[in-house]
């Protein structure tokens, strides 16, 4: 008896929280750490990244509106749907990084902690990073946080899952929504994360993953007048001058790639929502 | 109109120098660039010769602030916290003297100089002196950043320069700041009172110049921190040619407020608030209320309202005490208002004035309102800078806020309702940073400041102002 054949499963972008195929029809071959192939990927165009950041922007009313603790929620809930993957996720990991499955499982279970410790975050980062403020006068002074807007991420090309949920978490749970360059490496991970965002009560377009060439892709998200922050942790020196320049003609937020190697088994700290937040200062008189 | 008689404010309690040098590793200097003067703008007269800093002057003054910042930065909060206690006194003892160069330099009216600028000024060295032995309260980690490049504008000299070199000092950054080209005699004279400090050499080191000096501290190589407040198209420059560098940047730039009326507004209050809002300083604010958003159903009672009320504004002589409007700080920024207020008539606004007498000499531009106004009017959609009052009308709170958004800028915003769910309402809507309901043009030093979108990043004042300035 012959062995079963497997069905294999189509990689494709997630934008707007639907799956489809880049318009440019365009997928380049992943293999694993042994050379072996995996899958063909979609190979994202300048129409894709322009298509997802419509979609993120259209979420972004909906998403910052939502209450915090509805946010801290959903957040929670996708933690719950990965530990529910955690085997699946696993074996890509293996796959992708070569690492032993005790690893691998360690770096999956570090990511579902992730996102349960930046749910908590929704309703407390406003709590130490706003403030009532005494002036001299008779004035009601509060300053509270806000989100950016859409921020386009360049994900880590390390770390394909605890680096990916390291650098979306801190963006959205504050109510941002993101268009995210998977890492071109091993961009697996990051769609089968599309399957779990898509099944978390996540609403669609606050997180949109497009796979293929950052070099080709990032530019075109830097120089886009809707984006309102990059975030070019996983970008290269140059990609990330190129970005940064562009970045230039609307202002936008930068967050610059790191000068040493992140260790994303260690503690964040805020910064990587700090960066992507404005403060709104709200006065009004006081009096009888 | 009552008349009033003369009141000038008496310009003898400034002794300016007929020439000024660089504040250089606590020393006045040469400069190597050619010599520019500056000018009272309300008469046109020379008030000044001034040296310019050319990239070698500022890389001694960038080399004196890293001398300085070995020790400077070593020093403890306590220490670095009573030097600056001691500038804000000065400051107090010397307000006088430099409210009147401000007016003289600036062109701004006496009434303000004396009763916002300098006040704020030492309030603000008096709020960040306190923070310096206490950051490690603030949240923002407690090591300095290293020299701090500053460009400041002109339309409030002074402010400014506190607003950059307070909370560099406090967090234990040593600066090069660089005043504006139109008005560079307060910072001079704040150099002197560095030196009446015994503030150490090279903490605060003051350049003079025009942009390309500016240009020399900004891409300095050994230059860590790059502040700079003034235009967008300026901010977007060095948003760029710091790219791919580490240094920290923060950018306040242009506006374009909206400042909206609901018909519930208690009208009286909000026709000062407008007034407030676009002739404070004859404009020249960058969170200018500069788009007055008014609902249908009262625009024609607000209006009559508000021209009844810019008939009594009184434009002359700057140091004159009963002065409203001052003058405009210089021929350059004169004929921008000019040439965008033209386009307005042009593209079809409608153009009213109060009558107003204009003096002979100097920059002067009336208050002016332009009714009529579509959101593609370039006066609905360009910084202005100057006494020029954009009125669009809406019909629901939702309008308002689409249209209030409806700019690539997000500076501040106003809003008139006695309403407070509404007013909350609109604010948390409101894409800007700083939000005045029922209020206008309020500023504190505990009060963060700073934009949205394309009116830059990072805050100014408050806790949140340290965070520029440490890590």
């Amino acid at each position: 008896m012959s062995e079963r054949l497997s069905v294999r499963k189509t990689y494709k972008l997630f934008i707007g929280g639907a799956f489809p195929r880049s318009e440019s029809g365009r997928s380049y071959v992943v293999t694993s750490s042994k050379g072996d192939f995996l899958a063909n990927a979609s190979k994202a165009s300048r129409k894709d990244a322009r298509d997802a950041v419509v979609a993120a922007r259209k979420a972004f009313a909906g998403w910052s509106g939502a209450t915090a603790y509805n946010r801290g929620q959903v957040i929670y809930r996708i933690a719950e749907m990965l530990e529910s993957r955690r085997a699946q996720f696993a074996a890509e990991l293996v796959a992708a990084d070569g690492v032993s499955t005790k690893k691998a499982t360690e770096l999956v279970d570090a990511a579902v902690d992730r996102l349960v410790w930046y749910a908590g975050w929704s309703d407390k980062i406003g709590a130490i990073r706003g403030s009532a403020n005494p002036v001299a006068g008779p004035y009601f002074n509060l300053s509270s946080t806000e989100p950016t807007g859409v921020v386009a991420i360049v994900a880590p090309p390390m770390g394909p899952l605890l680096g990916l949920i390291s650098v979306i978490a801190p963006v959205i749970v504050t109510g941002n929504t993101c268009v995210v360059i998977a890492s071109e490496r091993a961009p697996l991970p990051s769609i089968t994360l599309s399957e779990v965002l898509a099944t978390s009560d996540l609403p669609g377009g606050v997180v949109n993953i497009l796979t293929g060439k950052p070099d080709e892709i990032a530019p075109w998200l830097a120089g886009h007048m809707d984006v309102n922050a990059l975030d070019l942790t996983g970008a290269s020196p140059e990609l990330a001058l190129t970005c940064e320049e562009l970045a230039a003609e609307n202002l936008k937020r930068v967050l610059r790639p790191p000068t040493d190697t992140i260790d994303w088994l260690a503690d964040p700290g805020t910064a990587r929502m700090t960066t992507f937040l404005e403060t709104k200062t709200v006065w009004h008189p006081i009096g009888v | 109109m009552f008349e009033y008689a003369p009141a000038p404010e008496s310009r003898d309690v400034v002794d300016i120098k007929p020439s000024y040098g660089l504040f250089v590793n606590g020393e006045f200097v040469d400069g190597s660039g050619s010599a520019f003067k500056t000018i009272n703008p309300a008469s046109e007269e020379k008030l000044a010769e001034i040296a310019a800093a050319s990239a070698a002057d500022v890389d001694l003054a960038v080399q004196a602030a890293r001398k300085a910042f070995t020790t400077w930065s070593a020093m403890p909060g306590a220490e670095r916290a009573k030097y600056l206690f001691r500038i804000a006194r000065i400051i107090q003892e010397r307000a006088r003297e430099l409210a009147v160069l401000e007016s003289l330099d600036n062109g701004k009216p006496i009434r303000e100089s004396r009763d916002v600028d300098l006040p704020l000024v030492a309030a603000h060295f008096f709020y960040y002196a306190g923070w310096a032995d206490k950051l490690e309260y603030a949240g923002y980690g407690t090591r300095p950043l290293g020299v701090a490049g500053q460009v400041i504008p002109w339309n409030f000299p002074l402010l400014m320069l506190a607003w950059k070199i307070a909370p560099a000092l406090a967090c234990g950054n040593t600066v090069v700041l660089k005043p504006a080209e139109t008005t560079p005699l307060t910072a001079l004279l704040f150099a002197e009172i560095c030196q009446q400090a015994d503030l150490p050499p090279g903490v605060v080191n003051i350049v003079t110049g025009a942009g390309e000096t500016g240009a020399a501290v900004v891409n300095h190589p050994d230059v860590d921190k790059v502040a700079f407040t003034g235009s967008t198209e300026v901010g977007r420059l060095i948003a760029r040619s710091v790219a791919g560098t580490g240094k920290k940047v923060t950018l306040e730039l242009g506006g374009k407020a909206a400042n909206i009326v609901y018909e519930d507004a208690a009208l009286d209050q909000a026709v000062e608030g407008i007034v407030n809002g676009i002739f404070f300083n004859q404009g020249h604010v960058c969170c200018a209320g500069s788009r007055l958003l008014v609902q249908e159903s009262i625009a024609g009672e607000l209006l009559a309202s508000l021209k009844r009320r810019l008939g009594t504004l009184r434009m002359g002589d700057p140091l004159d005490k009963n002065t409203d409007i001052g003058a405009i700080n210089s021929a350059a920024q004169l004929a921008k208002i000019r040439e965008l207020s033209d386009m307005g008539e042009q593209e079809g606004a409608e153009r009213w004035s109060p009558a107003c007498a204009i003096p002979d000499r100097g920059f002067w531009f009336p208050p002016t309102i332009f009714t009529g106004v579509a959101q593609s009017h370039r006066i609905a959609r360009e910084e202005i800078f100057g006494p020029v009052l954009s009125v669009l009308t809406f019909r629901t709170p939702g309008e308002a806020v689409e249209k209030a958004n409806n700019t690539p800028f997000g500076l501040s915003a106003g809003v008139w309702t006695e309403k407070a769910s509404l007013m909350l309402w609109t604010a948390d809507r409101l894409r800007a940073g700083v939000v005045w309901s029922n209020t206008f043009n309020r500023f504190d030093p505990a009060s963060p400041f700073g934009g949205y979108k394309e009116s830059g990043y990072g805050r100014e004042g408050g806790r949140h102002g340290l965070e520029a300035y440490l890590r």
